[in-house]
This record gives C-alpha cells, sequence and structure tokens, in this order.
C-alpha cells in the first residue's frame, strides 16, 4: 500500500487537506498565545459556531458562499462579545484559572448548540462549483477539498505579508517577543491584542464553515480538532506563524496516514511526535521569543 | 324528588361510571422512542407509522381502548433505563414497544426481563439481545444485525466478487454485520481483501479511508453506515473517482428510502441487502406506501414499516386473547404465535430467538423518473437466525 503512488498522492493530499484547517485554526490559538500568554481552549468552540452558522446560513440563503463570508464574521462577533464579557478579566490572572474558565465554556458551547440546533449530526452540501471531482497527478480527488488546500495557502501568504510587511503586523510580532517595551514605546498593546484575537476568532470560524461539508456538524465536533490545534501550536512555537505552518503540515500528514497505516495508534503517532520534538526543542520547532 | 329517590339516582350514576370503567380500562402500550437526540429522526418516522399502524388495525380490541403512552429514551441508555421504569412501574403498561439504539436495549434488557413485561424492539439490531441475552419477554419485530448482513456475502461471491474490502464504525453494531458477512463471504470462497473500523462520533472524515480501499484494488466494498455518515459516505465514495472503479455494497441503510434522493446520482449502482424496500410489488405494501404518502407526503421506510408491523403484531395479539393482559405469559404468547402478510412480506416471530423470521431484499440503486430508487434483484425469503446460545 505505501508503495501505491496512488495512495500516496491522494493520502498526501488528505494530509495537506487537514494541515489547511488546522492551520486556519490554530493561527488565532496561536498568536494569542503568543501575545498574551492567554490559553483559550474555548478556540475549538469557535471552529464549531463557525460551521452551525455555516449551517444556518446555507438553510437562509441557500448559498454556500455567502455561508463562507457570513459565518466567519458571526463567529468573530461572537469572539469579541466573550473577550469583552469574560476573557478581557482573566488577562492577568493565573494560567489556571485562564484554562479552567475556557475549558468551562467548551460545555456550555456544546449544550448551547445542542439546544439551538439539535443533537442530530449535520451537513452542509459542497457548493456545485466545487462538486464532484478533478484529476491531479493522474488520481482522481474532489475538487472541494483542494479548494481547501488553496485557501490555506493563500491564507498562509495574505498573513505572511501582513505580518512582516504593514505597521500592525510589526506592532504584533513585536509584541510578541517583548510586551511590556512595546507598551512603554506608547503603543496601545491591548487594543492591538483585541484586534488579533477577533481575526484569529474569524479564521476559526472560516475553519468551521469551510470544514462544514467534508466533517459531520455535531454538537462537540470540536473536541478533537482543539486537540490537534493545541498540538500544532505546541509543537510549531506559541506565537510563530511559520511554525504554525510547519506544524499544521506535520500534524495533518502524520494524523492522516497514522489513521489508516497503523489504524490501533491513530492519535498516539501525534502524541508521540509532540513528545519526541519537545524533548529536543522544548521552545518548538520555530521558537520566536527571544531568550526564554 | 324524595330523598330516596335521589339516593337511588347517585347510587345509579356511581355505579354506571363503575360500569363504564370496568369495560374501558384501556390497554396500555408503553412506547419508547427518542424524540429528542442521535436518533430522533427514526424515533420520529416510527411513531408516524405506529400511530398509522394503530389507526388502521384498530385502536380499540374486545371493548378495550389501546392507548399509546410515549416515553423519549433520547436514545441515551440511562434515560431509556429510567424512561421504562416509569412506563411500567408508575403508568403501569400491559407491554412496552420501541428502541431505537442497542445500547438503550442492553440497559433495559434486565429490567424488562425481571419485570415480566412484554417488550417488542422496533430497531435495536444488536444480535445478542435475540442471542445468548434473549428473553422470553423481549420480541424483535425489526431485524438483528447479523440476519440482515448474513446473506449478502454467499450471493456477492456467487455474482463473481472475489475480493472485498469491509468498513464499519468502531460499535457493536458495526462489528456484528461485517462478521456476519465475512462469514458467509469467506465460506464461499472469497477473500478479505482488507478492514477499517474509524471510532464512531469523531471528525468523520472518510478520505484517509478511501484512499486505502482504492489502494488495496478490491472488486467490491461492503460497508455498514446509516444517516448522515451514509450520505456522507456514498458521496465521498464518488468525489474520491472510486464510483464506477469499485462496486460498491452495503447493509441497505446506506441507501435508505429517508435519504437516497439526497445521494442522487451518486448513489446509482449500488449494491444493498434489507428486509424491506418501497418498492416490493405487493398488495400490502402499496397500500402502506399510499397510506403513509397521503398522510405524510413521502415513502415509508424500512423504519416505519417494522413500527407499523408492530402495531399489526399487538393488535392480532390482543385479538387472540380477548383483550386480556392480565396473564402477561399468555400476552407474549400470543403475540409469538401472531403471523401475517405485512408490506415487506410474510411475518413471523421465530419461538427458538424471539426475532424476527423475514425476506429480505437484494437491491440495486437504479434512475427511476427524476430521481434514483432501489430496485430488487433478488428475494431470499423467511431468514432466521440460528439461536446463537438463546435457549427459550
Amino acid at each position: 500500500m505505501l508503495l501505491d503512488p496512488g495512495f500516496l498522492i491522494v493520502q498526501t493530499l488528505n494530509g495537506l487537506q487537514l494541515a489547511a484547517l488546522l492551520f486556519l485554526l490554530s493561527i488565532g490559538l496561536s498568536v494569542v498565545f503568543g501575545l498574551m500568554n492567554f490559553i483559550n481552549l474555548a478556540h475549538g468552540t469557535l471552529f464549531m459556531a463557525g460551521a452551525y452558522l455555516a449551517l444556518s446560513a446555507v438553510r437562509a440563503f441557500d448559498s454556500f458562499w455567502l455561508a463562507l463570508l457570513l459565518a466567519p464574521l458571526g463567529v468573530a462577533v461572537l469572539g469579541a462579545l466573550l473577550y469583552l464579557v469574560l476573557l478581557r478579566h482573566l488577562e492577568r490572572a493565573d494560567p489556571m484559572r485562564q484554562v479552567l474558565a475556557t475549558f468551562g465554556l467548551i460545555f456550555v458551547g456544546v449544550e448551547l448548540v445542542d439546544l439551538v440546533w439539535g443533537s442530530l449530526p449535520h451537513t452542509i452540501a459542497v457548493p456545485s462549483v466545487l462538486a464532484g471531482s478533478s484529476t491531479i497527478l493522474g488520481q482522481v480527488y474532489p475538487t472541494y477539498r483542494l479548494f481547501i488546500i488553496a485557501l490555506g495557502v493563500l491564507l498562509f501568504v495574505l498573513l505572511y505579508a501582513a505580518l512582516e510587511r504593514t505597521r500592525l503586523g510589526a506592532v504584533v510580532r513585536a509584541g510578541v517577543d517583548n510586551r511590556e517595551m512595546v507598551a512603554a514605546l506608547g503603543i496601545n498593546i491591548g487594543s492591538v491584542f483585541f484586534l488579533v484575537f477577533c481575526l484569529g476568532c474569524l479564521l476559526a470560524g472560516l475553519a468551521g464553515a469551510v470544514a462544514a461539508p467534508v466533517f459531520s456538524i455535531f454538537p462537540g465536533m470540536d473536541m478533537s480538532v482543539l486537540i490537534l490545534a493545541l498540538i500544532v501550536v505546541v509543537l510549531g512555537g506559541p506565537g510563530s506563524l511559520k511554525g504554525v505552518a510547519v506544524g499544521s503540515l506535520i500534524i495533518g500528514i502524520v494524523d492522516t496516514y497514522g489513521q489508516v497505516v497503523v489504524p490501533g495508534l491513530a492519535r498516539v503517532t501525534v502524541y508521540g511526535l509532540m513528545a519526541a520534538i519537545l524533548l529536543c526543542k522544548p521552545a518548538g520547532l520555530i521558537p520566536v521569543r527571544s531568550g526564554s | 324528588m324524595s330523598k330516596t329517590a335521589r339516593a337511588l339516582a347517585i347510587a345509579c350514576a356511581a355505579l354506571s361510571c363503575c360500569a363504564a370503567l370496568a369495560v374501558a380500562t384501556p390497554v396500555k402500550v408503553g412506547v419508547l422512542l427518542p424524540s429528542s437526540g442521535v436518533y430522533a429522526g427514526l424515533g420520529n418516522d416510527q411513531t408516524l407509522a405506529l400511530e398509522l399502524g394503530f389507526d388502521e388495525f384498530g385502536r380499540e380490541v374486545a371493548g378495550r381502548a389501546i392507548e399509546l403512552v410515549y416515553a423519549d429514551s433520547e436514545a441515551k441508555p440511562s434515560t431509556g433505563l429510567a424512561q421504562i421504569k416509569k412506563l411500567v412501574l408508575r403508568d403501569r403498561v400491559d407491554m412496552v414497544v420501541g428502541i431505537i439504539s442497542s445500547a438503550v436495549a442492553g440497559a433495559v434488557r434486565d429490567f424488562i426481563h425481571n419485570a415480566e413485561v412484554p417488550l417488542v424492539i422496533t430497531n435495536a439490531g444488536n444480535d445478542h439481545l435475540t442471542g445468548e441475552q434473549c428473553s422470553p419477554w423481549i420480541l424483535r419485530s425489526s431485524f438483528s444485525n447479523a440476519q440482515i448482513s448474513r446473506e449478502m456475502g454467499p450471493w456477492m461471491a456467487a455474482e463473481g466478487y472475489q475480493n472485498v474490502f469491509l468498513m464499519a464504525f468502531d460499535y457493536a453494531a458495526g462489528h456484528q454485520a461485517m462478521a456476519a458477512f465475512r462469514g458467509g463471504f469467506v465460506a464461499a470462497g472469497g477473500t478479505i481483501a482488507g478492514e477499517e473500523y474509524p471510532p464512531l462520533g469523531e471528525t468523520e472524515d472518510f478520505g484517509p479511508y478511501l484512499a486505502k480501499i482504492r489502494a488495496a484494488r478490491p472488486d467490491a466494498a461492503y460497508v455498514f453506515f446509516a444517516g448522515g455518515p451514509a450520505i456522507k459516505f456514498v458521496k465521498e465514495w464518488a468525489a474520491f473517482g472510486l464510483h464506477g472503479e469499485v462496486q460498491l455494497a452495503g447493509a441497505g441503510w446506506l441507501n435508505s428510502a429517508l435519504y437516497v434522493d439526497a445521494q442522487g446520482a451518486d448513489a446509482e449502482g449500488t449494491l444493498g441487502i434489507l428486509n424491506y424496500v418501497p418498492s416490493i410489488d405487493t398488495a400490502e405494501n402499496h397500500a402502506f406506501q399510499e397510506r403513509f404518502r397521503a398522510a405524510h407526503g413521502r415513502s415509508g421506510s424500512e423504519f416505519g414499516v417494522a413500527a407499523y408491523d408492530t402495531a399489526r403484531l399487538i393488535v392480532e395479539a390482543l385479538q387472540a386473547t380477548g383483550g386480556n393482559t392480565d396473564d402477561k405469559a399468555a400476552l407474549a404468547a400470543a403475540m409469538r404465535a401472531t403471523t401475517f402478510d405485512g408490506p415487506r412480506g410474510p411475518f413471523r416471530i421465530d419461538p427458538a430467538t424471539n426475532n424476527v423470521i423475514q425476506n429480505l431484499y437484494i437491491f440495486e440503486v437504479q434512475k427511476r423518473g427524476d430521481g434514483v430508487a432501489a430496485v430488487v434483484r433478488e428475494v431470499i425469503p423467511h431468514v432466521q437466525d440460528a439461536p446463537n446460545g438463546c435457549s427459550l
């Protein structure tokens, strides 16, 4: 099986597709973690909210593309409210309180989704333009999944350019490196953080909406991806865009192959890899923070 | 009016009231179906068909009205057990029908067995319920997992498929269906190209598994999926280019009448085996489908038929006991002895296991008009389970 080029191509594409979704999901988590040392476990809940809002938008407007626009915006608003009402007060709290509060939010999210949308699993149809298959490297592959890969690459390029070439990007990079120094220079790091937080939520919502036609939408769909996203962040080094990209690629590929090559150890392969990398490079593969 | 006359009048009124009560004590049938939770859709389908069945076969036997007492199992074992206790101990029902989830059926088994109240299972297919864990008080009008999949192995081998890939979610029903298929298929000379059991209730991305099936180059795949995952599996099967390359076959819920329209052209050519398809050409089935369509505007499904037949089973058993429900053993025996020709064909309960003996239909999904539908290729009559450790 592993010597079959067709299998390798298709499975690698599956890995890239999962990597693209993980990238969108993890980037917000990573930057917030890197910038504020704040662990938001409810980030997966925002991913789930993105999928459900997309479901409702598709039902209301019968347009996948509109849903792809509205759902992330809705999640960004949700994230902003969450920040202003609750998370803002936890910024300076010790990590245990942050983890407990946001861990609680996971359960609140699952119950709310159950109340509003019910517990039946739902699916969203793939938009007609992207339905069906394409042939790539001689292999038949679903067009929609190619779209996910392309979207992941596009957003990486956009975010990279924004981070490296804009003033806001420079402030964020500086903030990750040394938050106090940036504040001392007269920059309102609080509002920068809020903006970045909302952007991260928007991307998590986008990941949820994009994932909806591939995964089932059900209360609790956030848990398994949240764990993968946390691993991506730890693996890549918190706060590093390139780290998230590399981490997503590794986890996407390892998880996809692990599921079928060693089915009994599907998740163990991912955890094992994380443990090995943390032993060798405790700060992650591409650490950002100098001196710490 | 004199005092005596008034007293007489009151006495008469009271007496007639009591007499009326004695005549009209209803037969209470507890219905344990999920109206919320994962299986709410299936529970709802069975509720509609059960009501339709009582409308048709009668809501009164020997002067006693049949009263349905509903309880929501939420498809959760703990809730199901609490609700069936409520039905039996507080509502004092004469019998219970329903149960979609095998987990709920497993949870209530001991309680019902010890309470000695007849239970007719209308869906839950776990083999053990009519095998090693069978009970004289538990009948099943739907199917057992092995009963559905067992006959498909030899049939596919005879059709010339030699190398088949198996796939189902990693839970009891999935493993039972695959084991039943594998047994018959291997005995008929076939080989298993590979097996995959992805975890139930996780992200459910079929992509990695489809790549593996393709790499294994089987003649065919035999799978067991139902509901949302079934719709997605068939669509992904086509999107990954397997449609036309590998023959897809499955336990027939893969293409249930409830959602085969959602699969559309991607389902064309799929083979399946099930105890009911809407296209069965008998007077009983036409009558059922017409009534169901008139009431609900869509085709009745295999889930509905199991509930509809259960209503008939209850009414005919009550007729046999003359409306007597005090002797529960006699009631259960009357249920076991009831036979009739229903929408899915001849229906009877196997006295050795209490599981239904029924026809199975091997079908192919074909284009019909604007949509697709299951077209029967072969009928396997009177399929009966081996006792599997059950001694009744």
